[in-house]
């Protein structure tokens, strides 16, 4: 193999470089959430109402093995009395080939708005939590996650 | 259809804000795996769960299929008095399946 001047080893890892993301885009899978198809279903769920940033936590480990059983939690701030309460949170991703993941409901019953249950998450992406409260106003919050082994492995 | 362990409470004392929490056995097939010939193993989800207590509504959820296989919830409700904890599930079919806990308020 002949040697290489530093020059044309800089200019071949620009080349390299450019080839990886233009690949990465080229690649980009048709048959996934896009990120403006989860801000479609969010926007269907709150028909278009305003979102309020915070008071909505969603808990998931950070760092995630398998996309396969990802247990989440979600919880609202909200004294849950019948004059101030949340009605539903509904969770969306990213990166899913369908954007919402599930629409939870609270009754008067309640007590708190806390639910805990598992999903699927198909690549590293972001989770979305967005609450619904009694006064007709919506809050969100969300978390960044990364996958190393996808719920759709099995998939490719 | 599918099996179910819930788990409650034994005693619990009056105003406590009690933590259900629900395993249903099923398997959530996404409709988006694909089988050995190319094509997609048919969607069978469950689409929606509910509880009441005394028929009074307190947690319910509506389900797409980035819920996981064999479908877990944890939630809480108002312990008021003794009484009948209702779960009920329906899968793609419309097939509903009912299970119910007592829970014993002192």
């Amino acid at each position: 193999m002949q040697q290489d001047h530093p020059s044309e080893g800089a200019s071949r890892r620009a080349v390299l470089t450019g080839a990886a993301s233009a690949a990465l885009i080229a690649v980009s899978p048709a048959a996934r959430a896009t990120m403006s198809e989860m801000d479609e279903a969010i926007r269907a769920f709150t028909k278009g109402a305003p979102i309020k940033q915070g008071g909505v936590k969603v808990d998931i480990p950070i760092l995630l093995e398998s996309g396969n059983s990802v247990p989440a939690v979600v919880s609202v701030e909200s004294p849950m009395t019948p004059a101030d309460h949340v009605v539903k949170v509904a969770l969306f991703n990213e990166k899913n080939p369908l954007p919402q993941i599930a629409i939870f409901t609270f009754g008067p019953k309640s007590g708190r708005a806390w639910v805990s249950t598992r999903i699927r998450l198909s690549d590293s992406q972001k989770v979305v939590a967005v609450a619904q409260m009694s006064d007709g106003g919506f809050r969100m919050g969300m978390i960044e996650v990364i996958v190393t082994l996808p719920a759709c492995a099995e998939e490719r | 259809m599918a099996r179910a362990l819930v788990n409650v409470p034994a005693k619990v004392k009056r105003g406590d804000v009690v933590e259900i929490k629900v395993l249903i056995s099923h398997p959530m097939e996404t409709g988006f795996r694909p089988d050995p010939n190319g094509k997609f193993y048919p969607r069978d989800i469950l689409k929606s769960f509910a509880c009441t207590y005394d028929g009074e509504h307190v947690f319910s959820a509506e389900l797409f299929p980035a819920v996981s296989a064999n479908p877990f919830f944890s939630f809480t409700v108002v312990a008021t008095q003794t009484g009948v904890l209702t779960f009920s599930w329906t899968d793609d079919k419309d097939q509903t399946q009912v299970q119910t806990a007592k829970i014993e308020v002192e």
